[in-house]
């Protein structure tokens, strides 16, 4: 009998190694290395705002235990610990949250050194809209959510894109926008993702591919392309009346500028689930100022 | 002037200081002051706790104590070889050197494309320590040689100048290089693990035993050429290997922890504002002055601000700099602080 019992527990064992076999993935990250899962993570360290929102839109945002600095949506997130930003990660602090999964990006720093501590580590760049897709599909599949799912959030995001497209009004088509990220001035050029989007939307993009997807713009540039619309953050407008040329601007004389706030920059620069609404929010601004096309 | 310690008693007693730190280091954590002994009374240890310990702040004190003291001995040689207070180890162009071979690195493995597989093997440490070697090889070659310290110091001007300024232009080429960049730049000890924290203890020790055998010859240097010439000290040879050994010790602490200003400039100023002795003693207690100034702005990085983190050479620049200018206001003149009054 004893025999029988000593067998039956012996079975589940085996049962119970195999289904948790059956449930581990291999996943392939951006530095193509392969992360092997063995159960879905239930204490997540995120290290990039884009990481941390693709987590939550999946709807794990309950098993994040700790964050980069600059994580900050959704609101649900504001809240858990910080650990540095992905330049200066703290380690320490990482480890003592006893993470089972760290994302990150594969241009920040310390991955090796939490490979080394035994940590597990899933480092992506989502850089284009198609990568928004391929990371939210390989988060996804190592957090053990199922794929229908996923493919139904990116349906969501997609579609939205479409919409907002669909929603730009017909006199706004066609014009040549310059989208400023940051004041030394770095623009967003056509392969950025910012420049996807405008592309979606029907917009040109007065910075072309070949100049790199966030180049450091001549100012003349500017002035010789001569956009419709201007976008910059609000920390760009002051500086931009300073610029030679820049106040002679038909964009700038007209007042068709728009400024957006941290908060809106943040939704547009990062290539998240959050790319519909930063579509919607460049509609907005051409609905706003395309009003009194020449 | 008070009387000069014994140097004996002065690198007992740093050395003894750099081992409080290493102790203090070990209870210094993330959220601020947490120290393991209390946790080990508590309970059974919990492995993270021991993780904790062991493995992250007891490699990153000890790591910070050794680069510091690499900096340390590389600027106390190059202040002995060049004859100048105001030499650091980053003289002969290594931190450019190390920036470049940073950048390259980053450019040709950040594109993925291109990334050739022997480079990826060196990964960022390794491009930065040949950046930093070829870098001085590159000044030795320009100033033709080792005769002439105004050249070598001229060359090693302008290495780090153009250097510098191809790897400004490869962070404007492909900006995404940049975020990378920064944080080599600023240095930081957080990264130091067991490995890291052993080869540069390895060096250090290689390259403290091969500068006290060398003392003297910057003893017959601070002479003047001529005389430690009519001593019968090989100079050539005995630059080359000077040189060498500047190289090895900047390129190794550049490698591991990114560019740490000031500590090799403030460090042998430290040393020779309390004590006057030969080159033997100065080099072995510029290396434990060093040691002891980058534990000391690591202790402080990790607790000022946490749980965040201060990048540590901001807080070098300030310790360093800030006993620099507290020696000189207290003497007359510069002369005191360069030592050679």
């Amino acid at each position: 009998m004893r025999d029988l019992r000593d067998l039956r527990a012996w079975w589940l064992l085996g049962l119970w190694f195999c289904m948790s076999w059956a449930q581990a993935v291999t996943v392939q990250d951006d530095r193509q290395q392969a992360v092997e899962i063995i159960q879905p993570p239930q204490r997540i360290v995120s290290l990039l705002p884009s990481l941390t929102e693709t987590v939550c839109a999946l709807g794990q945002c309950h098993k994040l235990v700790g964050l980069d600095r600059y994580s900050n949506w959704p609101e649900a997130v504001r809240k858990l610990p910080r650990m540095g930003g992905g330049l200066d990660p703290s380690i320490e602090a990482v480890v003592a949250q006893r993470p089972d999964l760290i994302l990150m990006a594969t241009s920040a720093r310390g991955a090796e050194r939490f490979q080394s501590l035994g940590l597990k580590v899933l480092a992506l760049e989502p850089r284009t809209h198609a990568d928004v897709q391929r990371v939210l599909d390989t988060v996804a599949q190592a957090l053990g959510v199922p794929q229908a799912q996923s493919d139904a959030v990116w349906t969501q995001i997609d579609q939205g894109v479409i919409t907002a497209a669909q929603s730009l009004p017909s006199r706004a088509k066609g014009q040549k926008i310059y989208v400023e990220v940051s004041p030394a001035p770095y623009g967003a050029s056509e392969s950025s993702f910012i420049g996807e989007t405008l592309t979606r939307l029907g917009l040109r993009n007065i910075l072309p591919a070949r100049l790199g997807p966030f180049p450091k713009v001549n100012p003349e540039w500017v002035v010789r392309a001569q956009p419709d619309v201007i976008m910059a953050g609000d920390s760009s407008r002051a500086s931009m009346v300073q610029r030679p040329g820049w106040a002679q601007l038909k964009a700038m004389q007209s007042g068709r500028v728009c400024a957006f706030s941290p908060e809106e920059s943040d939704l547009l620069v990062r290539a998240g689930p959050r790319m519909a609404e930063g579509a919607r929010l460049m509609v907005r601004c051409l609905q706003r100022t395309a009003g009194d096309k020449p | 002037m008070n009387p000069s310690p014994n140097p004996w008693r002065l690198s007992l007693a740093l050395a003894a200081l750099g081992a409080m730190g290493m102790t203090l280091g070990t209870a210094m954590g993330s959220t601020g002051w947490e120290p393991w002994w209390q946790a080990v009374q508590q309970s059974s240890l919990d492995p993270v706790v021991w993780q904790i310990v062991w493995d992250i702040r007891l490699p990153r004190s000890l790591g910070a104590w050794a680069g510091g003291a690499l900096l340390g001995l590389a600027g106390a040689l190059a202040q002995g070889l060049f004859r100048n207070p105001l030499a650091d180890p980053y003289l002969l162009g290594s931190a450019s050197g190390a920036s470049l071979g940073v950048a390259i690195y980053l450019s040709l493995f950040g594109g993925s494309v291109m990334a050739m597989g022997w480079l990826v093997k060196l990964g960022m440490t390794g491009a930065a320590f040949v950046g930093a070697v070829l870098a001085v090889m590159l000044t030795l070659l320009l100033a033709r040689g080792v005769q002439h310290t105004l050249r070598l110091l001229l060359a090693g001007v302008v290495v780090g100048v153009v250097l510098g300024a191809i790897t400004s232009f490869l962070n404007l080429w492909r900006p995404e290089v940049w975020q990378g960049m920064q944080g080599f730049m600023l240095g930081s000890t957080g990264f130091i693990g067991w490995t890291a924290c052993l080869l540069m203890c390895a060096v250090l020790l290689l390259c403290v035993a091969l500068a006290v055998l060398m003392a003297r010859v910057l003893d017959a240097l601070s002479l003047g050429e001529n005389t430690a010439l009519s001593l019968g000290v090989p100079l050539a040879q005995a630059r080359v290997c000077l040189i060498a050994v500047i190289a090895l010790t900047t390129g190794t602490a550049v490698a591991q922890m990114g560019l740490i200003a000031f500590v090799g400039l403030a460090a042998p100023h430290v040393v020779r504002a309390m004590v006057r002795t030969t080159h033997r003693w100065t080099v072995l207690l510029a290396a434990l002055a060093g040691g002891l100034l980058l534990l000391l702005a690591d202790l402080l990085a990790r607790g000022l601000m946490a749980p965040q983190e201060m990048p540590v050479g901001v807080l070098t620049a300030v310790l360093g700099g800030g006993y620099l200018l507290w020696r000189m206001s207290g003497m007359s003149g510069m002369s005191a602080v360069g030592g050679r009054s």
